[in-house]
């Protein structure tokens, strides 16, 4: 059986000037599913990105992401602030972007912020100390210890994040991400700059998300292991249009796709296929 | 097999003359270049004769002594760097280091007890007095600009418009309505706020320097607004005649329902002095302990965001335009209290007292004392304020010593004087972060990738 749809892309089409960087693009991703958005450089995989969390307008198209208890938003219409708070779409980014003059604490507790800051009254609350905002405070903290421990930088918690090893300001980002509850975590390529070992424990992570919290994963990666072992459906772009999309099987054997990854002429694509192990 | 020879012993000490030849040439090129600078500047003078006409003299001798001198000084320098990269900070051991942080608490503990002491101390001088007024006065611009950034990392070069707001709001207000000043003082700090405000919208989407030039021009219209708007600020000619406070509600006066006669003191005009220090002193602790108090609620850790990656910020769903409104409304509210506090204490303001002088002096105590290090700003606007009391004996050279003290400051200590960040919370411990990942007022990208 077929998972509701959580996120519709409708004709889609992103154009910087001449440029067109995304072109009608429709595809669905499900709930409770990780789809995985890949391509060669340059195909407008992170344009989709900043389209859906509102850092860009698409120039037509339509983004609609519906929650599982009903709610419905056009994301196209929404600023970038209100993707985040209201629809609950989280990101990451291709370069991680910490805060890094913050200790890991902070930086999640920032991420608690919309909650937070309800609690502390907009500040009024918080300046006087109210009960109320303390108790927030501290179910802010643990949540933050949590998603630390899950990561597995719970003992560097008071640390700042840009000391962190390039591995751990990844997860880093992931946990912080997910303390905003987040319905859609959309992740730049989580993997790379990663060893086998962490990218091995990524993928477990990933499948925690998915199931234990029920987030539904929206994510970027060229790193094929990665990807068709955790995806649960690939979209495969090239030149800002999609060229397959299906469950990891189908697109693995796609000849488009294996002719927009490897640039070779479609009678060497069985050969050329076979070397690389796919 | 023998092993491989070794390298030839000569090697060493021919490298010592290539860095010692090296060091020379480096020494040499400084004194070209200063010789260059001031073989007009100093070598050759024109004066005026006994007839009237130019007479022309030179000061080779004088000129000799500055170029040897650079050159020696290069030299030494260049020689020392060479040895050894010592740096004042390798210097302390860590276990000192680690002793001095712990030692910051006390340090603010003291410096707030001998600020609560001055007047005491230094009761027979007014001069000391009239100086503790200004310092603390500084102090209170510094925490406010220290909000704008500080902690929100937005570049403000025109901090000294709130200060004016501030001033004349109370100047206004006090005069045409007769209100107290504990009535004024609020509404000057509101004001001050919704100018605030009014700058912080069209400059919402400029970062770094463009901020910093677009904030200059607002801090320029409102002393040319204050200049040319004759009938409501008395242009250049300013406000004179600003009631002067009262202790709540005694007058400082000699009459018999004075504060003197009240408490059954002799009359002495340095009551009033006394009232006016603790009276800013308070308002700069206020301002002391809502900063610190912000810099804990997730209004403070969402300034603080900004400052290190607005872009990120976005994307945990933080409303970027209210966060920089406020922190924005919130330092000028302060720099509006320090203004008010200002008019009172003075009884007389024109435009002339808010030039962007000011506001680049409050910006240098900020930066001196370090972004977001309350005690650093302190320290920071007494260095400064009473520094340049002190240098006063040094006559003419004064901006000379001043400017030597700042270059030192920049080579030693770029980051401020407190450079570390404190963390807001900690799980276990807390640990300070070093200022090198730390961003500060600077440019950033505008799009994620």
């Amino acid at each position: 059986m077929k998972m509701a749809e959580i996120l519709t892309v409708e004709h889609l089409t992103m154009r910087f000037g001449g440029l067109i960087a995304v072109s009608d693009l429709s595809f669905v991703a499900r709930e409770r599913e990780i789809t995985a958005l890949i391509g060669p450089n340059g195909a407008g995989k992170t344009t989709l990105f900043n389209c859906i969390t509102g850092f860009y307008k698409p120039t037509v198209g339509r983004l609609r992401l519906a929650h599982p208890d009903g709610a419905s938003f056009l994301l196209e219409r929404m600023p970038g602030f209100r993707i985040a708070r209201e629809a609950r779409v989280a990101r990451t980014f291709q370069n991680v972007r910490l805060f890094t003059g913050m200790t890991l604490l902070e930086n999640l507790l920032v991420a608690q912020h919309n909650t937070l800051m309800l609690a502390s009254g907009f500040t009024m609350l918080g300046l006087i100390g109210s009960r109320a905002y303390t108790r927030a405070e501290a179910a802010a903290i643990d949540k933050a210890r949590y998603w630390l421990d899950r990561v597995g930088i719970a003992a560097r918690a008071d640390d700042a994040a840009g000391a962190l090893p390039y591995g751990a300001q990844r997860r880093l980002e992931i946990a912080r991400a997910m303390c905003t509850d987040p319905a859609l975590l959309c992740l730049d390529e989580p993997a790379a700059g990663l060893n086998n070992r962490e990218s091995a424990e990524l993928n477990e992570l990933l499948h925690a998300i998915r199931d234990e919290h029920g987030t539904s994963i929206l994510l970027i990666e060229h790193d094929m292991g990665v990807v068709m072992e955790i995806s649960d459906h690939i979209v495969v772009l090239d030149y800002g249009v999609k060229i397959a999309d299906g469950a990891p099987d189908e697109v693995r054997n796609d000849a488009k796709v294996i002719a927009a990854y490897l640039g070779v002429a479609d009678e060497e694509v069985e050969s050329a296929g076979l070397e690389v192990g796919l | 097999m023998s092993e491989p020879a070794p390298p030839p012993r000569e090697a060493e000490p021919a490298a010592k003359r290539l860095d010692v030849l090296a060091a020379v040439k480096e020494a040499a090129i400084a004194a070209l270049v200063a010789f260059g600078l001031f073989v007009l500047l100093i070598g050759i003078r024109t004066e005026q004769g006994p007839t009237g006409a130019l007479v022309f003299t030179t000061r080779f001798g004088l000129l000799a002594e500055i170029v040897a001198a650079v050159f020696v000084g290069r030299l030494l320098r260049a020689l020392t760097s060479r040895e050894a990269t010592v740096s004042i900070g390798n210097l302390v051991p860590a276990s000192l280091k680690a002793a001095a942080s712990g030692l910051a608490v006390y340090a603010a503990a003291a410096f707030v007890a001998f600020a609560l002491l001055v007047p005491i101390i230094f009761y027979t001088n007014r001069y000391v007095l009239d100086l503790a007024i200004l310092i603390v006065t500084y102090t209170m611009l510094g925490f406010g600009l220290n909000i704008v950034v500080g902690l929100a990392g937005l570049l403000d070069l025109g901090y000294v418009a709130f200060y004016a707001v501030g001033a004349y709001s109370y100047a206004l207000i006090a005069q045409s309505f007769g209100l107290s000043f504990w009535i004024c003082l609020p509404l000057a700090g509101i004001l001050a706020a919704f100018a605030g405000l009014l700058l912080g919208f069209p400059v919402l989407r400029l970062r770094g320097d463009y901020l910093a030039i677009v904030t200059l021009g607002f801090g320029e219209i409102i002393r040319l607004i204050l200049l040319n708007w004759q009938d409501f600020t008395g242009g250049p000619n300013g406000i004179s005649g600003i009631p002067r406070p009262s202790f709540f509600g005694l007058p400082f006066t000699a009459a018999d329902n004075g504060f003197a006669a009240t408490f059954g003191l002799p009359y002495s005009p340095t009551h009033r002095v006394v009232f006016l220090y603790y009276l800013i002193l308070a308002l700069a602790l206020l301002t002391n302990w809502v900063t610190l108090r912000l810099r804990r609620l997730p209004i403070g850790r969402a300034w603080e965001a900004l400052r290190e990656d607005e872009i990120a910020s976005r994307a945990l769903g933080i409303n970027t335009t209210t966060t920089k409104l406020t922190a924005f409304s919130m330092g000028a509210m302060f720099g509006g209290f320090a203004g008010a506090f200002f008019a009172t204490r003075q009884g007389f303001i024109s435009p002339e007292s808010f030039t962007f002088g000011e506001s680049a002096l409050v910006l240098a105590i900020v930066v001196l004392g370090g972004m977001g290090s309350q005690l650093g700003v302190a320290v920071a606007a007494t260095a400064m304020l009473g520094g340049f009391e002190l240098l006063r004996g040094f006559d003419q050279y004064r901006m000379l010593v001043f400017g030597a003290a700042m270059v030192a400051i920049v080579i030693y200590r770029p980051r401020g004087l407190v450079s570390t960040r404190t963390p807001s919370v900690f799980l276990h411990q807390r640990k300070t972060v070093p200022a090198a990942i730390v961003q500060d007022a600077r440019a950033g990208t505008e799009t994620p990738a």
